[in-house]
């Protein structure tokens, strides 16, 4: 792994946006170790961490950019990029992946052009690898979004998709 | 002062409450190697090579921040100790770029004098390796992360020395890499290029621009005069790369070398730095009696000029218009002197040897063209020249001591001072004190802006007025002294700002120390020590009474900030992003 996956898709926060996350900014200050819960809740108001609100956080809590770089890339549950219209995930856990999940990812990587944690550049699909999601008697498992397709095989991914 | 007594290697020491065990080791005279620990800016505990065995410990501990305690005993050199000390290494080792026989850094790098050291097994563990492209895209430094051990301190000397802070550890385990924000190149980012990580980086993964083969190519084209100045530092620093003590002073080596690289016109940027103080000083002068922008602030170091653009660009009306003292040299060179040669200033070449890595920035800045090309077109850092007289074959030490050519090479004891912190200020104060008060000065040392302290304030009755003044050197001081300013807590006159700590004896050009010298000793005081003593020495102190500087101002510019003057050697700033 080389350099840590940024999205390319533009930044379209709102002002409302940012009169919340800067609201919850001015609470979250007076706090010690105010970095994490600042990301956390960034996250919570715009779905990911766009550099855009990295850099207000930086500048309202008086800390290096830098430094609220280091702790989004640092922890899994935090994200750069955005989900797109529909979150495409895939099921790694044991049972999926004996059952060929790896293959499906790499045709939905194929089909969408995008690797895992990325999101196309027309907003439309993100993708990502989940660890078991608990249905394993339908394993192989992908969602899209709230739908749940089971017992599926790489074949089936463009067909699948072809309705989105 | 309370005491703490333990034994080391069952030697009894006696240290102060509060030291490490690395500390009171160093007191009983045993040395404990570290790769990761920094005095004073990074004591992380991470690397593991410090370890030590702690009677009664249940492991292995960390000296470089395990306290000392009463009655402890420490063993520093056991087998257990030294065995986990070689598989540390081994395991860095195991992911580290080995291109050791073409690195810059070969035979001054403190991985591979650890791996020597403990008997490391270089090849003993293979796996997957990081791969990270080069960043070379800043005009003064280069990172190459295949080389870097994550051990921080480049990170620790930006923020903490500097406040700069645009580098940090980026992902996580064994993705965790040195970057910067959203992994932009170090010229997308508010980097002023100090070079203050090269010096503290034990590797070779961060280091200066090469120049080298530039000015190889420079002195063998026919078409070019090719002109030379050094600066006042440079002299200081050389020396170490050539097994002199800390220092020394090699002026008169440094011009011989020069001249047997091939260098034709050697000249002395301290002759510019004179300029620079009867240009500064009269602009002083100037808005004091004017009533213009106070307090004034140097503009001499480019690492500083570009971090108050960054950060604090409202304030760029303080900074005095100058031009820095190099590309002072390189505009009177391009005009003054090449109108007295004949020759066009196209066809002329200015290198500048410089202990500085943001100079090299410097260089490519807007407005830095009094004779329609840039006035600059090498910078050399102190390293480089070493490297350059090396790779020559000439012996440094066997060189007679030469002076430098006229009509640049006279340089003041006042402009060889600008090589530390507080130097351009008692400059200033040596020319600005005798023009107001019209007679000469009882005394010349202006003790009170001399040291390393990093912010030193004092004032100085000159004319009737009492002139309050302030000098800060490295970038966290800076941004004090700033922040003074926005708040109107500050009424000086004027402020001196070097970006590196102690000034440009400590610059990022010059020799690299490793953290074995500077933990233990006060290299920047013994540099600082051999300015002033050479200053002191002297019979030109004063900027103002250098010849060379009278002749220029009678036969090119006439009056100090006078229009030929401006349009030669002041410029201007640009406001840029915080991140």
């Amino acid at each position: 792994m080389a350099k840590i996956k940024l999205t390319k898709i533009p930044f379209k926060g709102t002002d409302g946006q940012e009169r919340e996350l800067r609201a919850a900014l001015a609470e979250i200050k007076k706090k010690k170790g105010a970095v994490m819960p600042a990301l956390q809740r960034a996250q919570e108001i715009y779905g990911y961490l766009p550099m855009e609100v990295q850099q207000i956080i930086a500048e309202v809590l008086e800390v290096p950019a830098e430094e609220v770089f280091g702790v989004a890339t640092f922890y899994s549950q935090f994200t750069l990029n955005p989900r797109g219209q529909y979150n495409v995930s895939v099921c790694l856990g044991t049972a999926c992946y004996v059952k060929g999940a790896g293959e499906v990812l790499d045709a939905l990587k194929i089909q969408l052009g995008i690797e895992a944690d990325e999101c196309s550049e027309d907003g439309k699909f993100s993708l990502n690898a989940t660890r078991c999601i608990g249905c394993c008697g339908l394993a192989p498992v992908m969602t899209i979004n709230d739908s749940v397709f089971g017992k599926i095989t790489a074949d089936d991914v463009e067909k699948i998709l072809a309705d989105y | 002062m309370s005491t703490i007594n333990l034994k080391i290697n069952n030697i009894p020491v006696t240290v102060a409450a509060g030291s490490t065990i690395l500390e009171a080791a160093r007191a009983a005279g045993v040395k404990i190697p570290t790769l990761c620990y920094l005095k004073d800016i990074n004591a992380i505990g991470a690397c593991r090579v410090c370890v030590v065995e702690v009677k009664g410990a249940r492991s292995l501990v960390a000296s470089c921040v395990y306290p000392a305690n009463e009655g402890m005993e420490v063993f520093t050199s056991t087998p257990k100790v030294i065995e986990s000390r070689r598989t540390t290494v081994e395991l860095i080792l195991s992911d580290h770029n080995k291109n050791c026989l073409s690195c810059v850094r070969s035979t001054n790098c403190e991985l591979q004098s650890l791996a020597e050291e403990l008997g490391c097994n270089a090849q003993k563990f293979s796996g997957e390796s990081k791969f990270y492209p080069v960043d070379a895209s800043h005009a003064s430094i280069v990172r190459d992360n295949s080389k870097c051990i994550l051990c921080r301190r480049c990170v620790a000397a930006c923020k903490n020395y500097q406040t700069v802070s645009v580098i940090g550890a980026n992902a996580r385990g064994f993705d965790t890499h040195i970057s910067c924000l959203f992994e932009k190149g170090l010229n997308e980012v508010a980097c002023v290029g100090c070079g203050q990580c090269i010096n503290v980086c034990p590797t070779g993964a961060l280091r200066e621009k090469d120049e080298i083969d530039n000015v190889i190519a420079a002195l063998n084209d026919p078409s070019k005069t090719v002109v030379v100045g050094t600066a006042p530092s440079v002299r200081i620093g050389l020396g170490e790369e050539f097994g002199y003590p800390i220092g020394a002073n090699v002026e008169g080596k440094m011009a011989a070398a020069l001249r047997r690289l091939g260098f034709k016109h050697v000249f002395d940027v301290d002759f510019a730095a004179d300029l620079t103080i009867m240009e500064e000083g009269y602009e002083f002068i100037s808005r004091v009696k004017n009533g213009g922008k106070l307090p004034m602030i140097t503009s001499c170091s480019p690492g500083w000029v570009k971090f108050i653009e960054h950060n604090y660009p409202e304030l760029i009306p303080h900074l005095s218009s100058c031009k820095s003292p190099q590309q002072m040299f390189g505009a009177v060179a391009k005009t003054y002197y090449a109108e007295k040669l004949g020759v066009d200033p196209k066809d002329m070449y200015v290198v500048t040897i410089m202990p500085c890595t943001a100079k090299k920035f410097e260089k490519g800045r807007p407005h830095q063209d009094a004779a329609g090309v840039p006035d600059i077109d090498a910078v050399l850092t102190t390293r480089e020249l070493a490297r350059f007289i090396k790779r020559q074959g000439i012996m440094f030490k066997e060189l007679p001591d030469e002076p430098f050519d006229s009509p640049f090479g006279i340089g003041s004891g006042a402009g060889l001072i600008f090589g530390s912190s507080g130097g351009v200020m008692e400059a200033a104060l040596r020319t600005v004190a005798e023009v107001l008060d019209g007679k000469p000065l009882k005394k010349l040392d202006f003790q009170d802006v001399r040291g390393m302290t990093g912010i030193k304030e004092a004032s100085y009755k000159i004319a009737g007025i009492n002139v309050k003044v302030a000098v800060a050197s490295g970038l966290k001081n800076a941004r004090e002294l700033m922040e003074k300013i926005k708040k109107g807590e500050a009424d000086y006159h004027f402020i001196e700002i070097m970006a590196c700590p102690g000034g440009c004896l400590n610059g990022g050009g010059q020799p690299i120390q490793s953290a074995e010298t500077r933990n233990f000793t006060d290299y920047r005081t013994l540099r600082m020590n051999a300015i002033y003593s050479a200053d002191k020495s002297m019979k030109l102190r004063k900027s103002h009474e250098n010849p060379a500087i009278k002749e220029i101002y009678k036969e090119y510019f006439g009056e100090p900030n006078g229009n030929r003057a401006h349009h030669v050697l002041h410029t201007r700033y640009v406001a840029r992003s915080k991140f």
